[in-house]
């Protein structure tokens, strides 16, 4: 059967200042009544612009390459060239186009907006390209003293723009702690960004009605007291965007869920289940600010200001676009070690070596790709360099790498860490977009994607988690891009012929 | 160094993981009273 490609792949940013408070690290300072880290917070908060413009961001969208980003000098936060929101794989939104996004996404009545608001909201929805396609009705608005009432009886969470009350969400339950304002919050966000990212494929020419099959693969759990977790993120926003062919569901695993959702989805396309396979993952509202008191602290700007997603297609051969082998695939199985090297050698070294390559011939890695200005302030060091170094070190181990050559290995086979700490987001498959446009282009020929995830976070195992594949140039190119191979009468009656003629041989042995 | 001491081990998921750390010191001699490995991104 033949492999699935990487039809598309789009990147999303939401910048939502007045949602970091909702976050995990602010949770904990309001815990403890930590006035001086709110003081510096307010102080520490960028613009939309200031967004837009961070490099990161530039190449998270897809406006430059990791190369490109490398080359600029940090930090990347001070004096950036002015930049547009849209890039090649997607856009970044402002806050009061994710508020009204929130509101659309919202089927039980659970998020109100003030008709002042809303007044405010449509014209901006209307003006998006993506977005126009839903209004919000005015005359359903709630005035803000009532969303005030609801705030004090602790039934709602407030949405605020620049502090001021426009909005809340409420709670879907008197009782259910599975269905409070704060779950429905974050599940409601999860929607919102994984629609702005599905979208976004539409964007590059993808119609989302001939998706058939949508996997979900964010961190967030939805349900009620009786099944809390029961799903379905993936319908619940495929219904948002016309994916009227697809059923779906979600896949969870910490971060490696990501890369585990393209090694399904190549999967149930290689197997013929499924034609054209959506994943699609929504933005963490706990890691907003996760870093931010180490930020604050080196006089920094709040840098996890905002929410991203990402969404990918992986459908049937096309004989163009990159495929997935899933010849090769690394996984760490329960009875792995956990050394370093022994994680390394199943998710790298392994996988490559049972098909007789080596860990040179892969052009590229494309690993934890958080964006270092964020995690070395807070003490997290440069994660895709320590990946890359570990990489490097196991090919010079197994003979494949001279040791002079490590650190040329990284910076070869490497990248500079581009996306936002959140969670999935960053976990192998940030490079999906700008990795098939370079094998398109001819400037490499394969990136690995390596995912992992933290699996005891959940404290019911001690094991982390990780699964990789390549997505390599497609054998139907001959001699550039855009050029198929097809299929070869010619050879294949000659071969036919040749059976026919192997079979009639034996046959008149046999009679003799 | 670490022989008959008792040690506390934070492993690092994209570092050395806590496992890893442990077997290494047990064979220093060490006494590992708790072994975690935490996730910093």
């Amino acid at each position: 059967m033949s492999f699935a490609v990487v039809k598309a792949a789009s990147y999303t940013l939401a910048h939502t200042p007045d949602f970091i408070p909702f976050g995990s690290t602010p949770t904990t300072a309001k815990a403890r009544n930590d006035q001086e880290y709110f003081d510096a917070l307010k102080k520490g908060l960028r613009s939309f612009d200031e967004l837009v413009n961070y490099p990161p961001n530039q190449c998270y969208i897809g406006n430059i390459t990791p190369e490109q980003l490398g080359e600029i000098a940090q930090p990347w936060y001070k004096d950036a060239a002015a930049a547009e929101r849209t890039g090649r794989y997607g856009d970044i939104m402002p806050q009061v186009e994710f508020y009204a996004l929130l509101k659309a996404a919202d089927a039980f009545d659970l998020v109100a907006l003030t008709p002042e608001f809303i007044e405010q909201a449509n014209p901006a929805l209307a003006a998006h390209p993506l977005l126009k396609r839903y209004t919000l009705d005015a005359s359903k608005g709630m005035a803000a003293a009532n969303m005030h009432a609801m705030l004090e009886e602790h039934k709602a969470e407030p949405l605020n723009m620049n502090g001021e009350l426009v909005g809340i969400v409420k709670q879907a339950h008197d009782e259910d702690e599975n269905l409070s304002a704060h779950i429905m919050l974050e599940n409601l966000t999860v929607k919102a960004t994984g629609v702005h990212a599905a979208l976004c494929l539409e964007a590059q020419g993808v119609d989302l009605s001939e998706v058939d099959y949508i996997i979900e693969c964010s961190e967030e759990a939805c349900g009620d007291i009786n099944q809390r977790g029961g799903g379905n993120f993936a319908k619940a926003i495929g219904e948002m965007i016309g994916c009227v062919s697809a059923t779906g569901s979600d896949l969870r695993g910490f971060c490696a869920a990501p890369a585990h959702s393209l090694i399904h989805a190549a999967a149930l396309v290689k197997g013929g289940a499924f034609k054209n396979v959506l994943v699609v993952a929504g933005g963490a509202v706990a890691k907003l600010g996760m870093n931010s008191r180490e930020h604050l602290a080196k006089d920094m700007p709040v840098l996890e200001d905002s929410l991203a997603g990402f969404a990918f297609l992986i459908s049937e051969n096309d004989g163009v676009s990159p495929i997935v082998n899933t010849d090769i695939i690394g996984r760490l199985n329960v009875g792995a070690g956990s050394s370093p090297q022994a994680v390394t050698s199943a998710l790298v070294s392994e996988p490559l070596k049972a098909v007789g390559r080596t860990i040179p011939e892969i052009c590229r890695y494309s690993v934890e790709m958080q964006n270092p200005e964020i995690t070395k302030p807070a003490g997290a060091g440069d994660v895709p360099e320590a990946n890359y170094k570990m990489i490097a070190a196991l090919a010079v181990k197994e003979g494949q790498l001279e040791r002079a050559q490590l650190m040329d290995f990284v910076k070869k086979h490497g990248m500079q860490g581009f996306a936002l700490t959140q969670g999935h987001i960053p976990s192998g498959v940030p490079y999906l977009g700008h990795g098939r446009d370079a094998i398109m282009n001819g400037e490499i020929n394969s990136f690995m994607v390596v995912g992992k995830g933290s699996l005891f976070l959940g404290r019911m195992t001690n094991l982390f988690d990780g699964i990789s594949t390549v997505v390599e140039k497609n054998p139907g190119v001959q001699g550039g891009h855009g050029e198929s191979a097809g299929f070869d009468k010619d050879e294949a009656r000659r071969l036919v012929a040749k059976a026919m003629q192997d079979v009639a041989a034996r046959l008149t042995e046999s009679e003799e | 160094m670490l022989k008959d001491k008792k040690v506390v081990i934070l492993g690092d998921r994209d570092g050395v993981p806590g496992p890893a750390i442990e077997e290494c010191v047990k064979t220093a001699g060490a006494d590992v009273v708790f072994s975690v490995t935490e996730c910093f991104v």
